[in-house]
């Protein structure tokens, strides 16, 4: 396929085919390489135009979306909500069509809300890219732990791989199995069932699983995929304190030992060290948190090529 | 019969064993006029332009004993038509792991017609370092007619002159049935 993408916005996973995805990562695969040479810019966005809608607080994705879009030399500019109008109380639509009277080419949007992106995508002339919204997806994300499942197991198909922690308010879990479960990986997720809820297993049509405890979901697993405990997203108690957490849902060296001998673990980031995960797991060769912050870097400029790549919808 | 791109086949104008003797041809200038393959550094610009690199690398290290340096370059995202082409097409992998500093850059494509796309390598070529000094070597020219920027090639298997309303098509091992090189025409309809 010579043309892997040919839509206009990347707003989550659940609705590309494997061909996409697929498409995605192969195109991310080479562009990896850019970020490893001396002049690490290619003329390819030049005089495009991207914007970073920020309304929640991050520097990890937005700085790697900046650095993205700046290494194919499009001008790049960062909103936060902190100091933007939203606070002066305008409407996200008006955000939207006050942004696109300025042209940009792509605006990258992180809210708190499910489906912003999706709004903004019908408003806006540009192609949108959701960098998280709310509950729902982080697509770019699950992207990024797909190249470096790819990178370092050669394949997803057939992979077991477990998700522990917080599965209820996470957009990574959920992009991760959509991604996951499309390309032929089967998932077990495991947590506090608070936090777990039952019938989550009916996400996808096949190969996830609810885990009651992080033993089973971990043994045997390739990859072991360890969620952040998010303290600023529970509004409820949903576990009696952070140390009870880490006693029966952190990740430590005995059981990690349970998952296969060449397993590998990912963890979005920021970890909170000593809770979700152990220092020694962390600091382990096992751990390919570093990796991902590298692939996020190409996945994204993958992203941002193929978005504002000038297909029409549908095309 | 148009194929699925709207093109004829019309004629060939070389089969296998022209175009190895070709080659070969090409791989003596370039060391003749290099003086050796000492600092040559051959780079192949994807996708045809590759097994054709391979094979002038090949033949020049039978000509001097000494394998010249080797390289790939996919200039996908150094070209300028890319907001006129609808979805952007799938970028493949640059491998140019030798330093490219005060070397001879071989460059290598099959057909040279506008000279866009050498426009296009040289300024990726240019981020990555300063050669020495860099030539074009094609198995296939045009011809001067139809050239849009003011490039030329230094070594040339062969000069057609074509038709806007023709292309020609290099056809190797590596992506088709055969080895030999045609001229297409758009049909008509």
């Amino acid at each position: 396929m010579d043309k892997p993408f040919r839509r206009r916005d990347l707003l989550g996973i659940r609705n590309l085919s494997s061909e996409e995805i697929i498409g995605i990562l192969n195109t991310a695969e080479n562009f990896r390489e850019i970020n490893s040479r001396e002049i690490k810019k290619v003329p390819t966005l030049r005089g495009k135009t991207v914007i970073n809608l920020f309304f929640e607080n991050s520097t990890r994705t937005r700085t790697s979306f900046e650095l993205a879009a700046k290494r194919l030399s499009a001008d790049a500019v960062n909103i936060s909500v902190s100091s933007s109008s939203v606070t002066k109380g305008e409407t996200l639509v008006d955000t939207a069509l006050n942004l696109d009277a300025m042209q940009p080419d792509c605006i990258v949007v992180r809210h708190s809300s499910a489906g912003v992106p999706h709004q903004l995508a019908k408003v806006s002339k540009a192609a949108i890219v959701n960098a998280g919204d709310g509950a729902n997806e982080h697509p770019t994300q699950a992207l990024l732990d797909a190249m470096t499942i790819r990178e370092h197991k050669g394949k997803i198909e057939g992979l077991e791989v477990a998700i522990v922690g917080d599965i209820l308010h996470s957009r990574v879990a959920r992009s991760n199995i959509h991604l996951l479960t499309k390309l032929g990986a089967r998932v077990r997720v495991a947590g506090p069932k608070t936090l777990v809820p039952a019938d989550f297993a009916h996400l996808v049509e096949k190969d996830l699983e609810v885990c009651a405890h992080i033993e089973d979901a971990i043994k045997g697993a390739d990859v072991v995929m360890i969620l952040r405990i998010q303290k600023e997203r529970m509004d409820s108690a949903y576990f009696p304190t952070l140390r009870e957490y880490s006693i029966h849902y952190g990740l430590t060296n005995e059981r990690l030992d349970l998952a296969r001998k060449d397993a590998i673990v990912l963890h979005p980031g920021p970890m909170n060290r000593g809770i979700e995960i152990s220092s020694d797991v962390a600091d382990s060769s096992r751990s390919l948190i570093l990796d991902q912050v590298k692939y996020g870097v190409a996945v994204r400029m993958a992203v941002l090529y193929l978005a504002t790549g000038g297909a029409a919808i549908g095309e | 019969m148009a194929d699925e791109y709207g093109l004829v086949q019309k004629s060939k104008i070389m089969d296998a064993a022209r175009m190895k003797r070709a080659l070969s041809r090409l791989a003596s200038e370039i060391v003749e006029e290099n003086h050796g393959a000492k600092d040559l550094y051959i780079v192949g610009i994807r996708r045809r332009g590759v097994p054709l690199a391979e094979k002038i690398v090949a033949r020049i290290e039978q000509l001097e004993g000494e394998k010249p340096l080797y390289g790939i370059i996919d200039i996908t995202l150094y070209r300028d038509d890319l907001s006129t082409v609808g979805a952007n097409p799938i970028v493949n992998r640059t491998e140019l792991n030798q330093d490219i500093e005060n070397k001879r850059i071989i460059l290598i494509d099959d057909v040279l017609y506008t000279g866009r796309t050498i426009r296009a390598a040289l300024d990726q070529l240019m981020d990555f370092g300063r050669p020495n000094r860099v030539q074009l070597a094609v198995l296939i020219d045009r011809g001067k007619e139809h050239r849009e920027l003011p490039i030329q090639a230094d070594y040339i298997g062969k000069t057609v002159p074509t038709k806007k309303s023709e292309i020609i098509k290099v056809m190797l091992k590596e992506y088709d049935d055969e080895e030999s090189v045609w001229i297409y025409e758009k049909s008509a309809e």
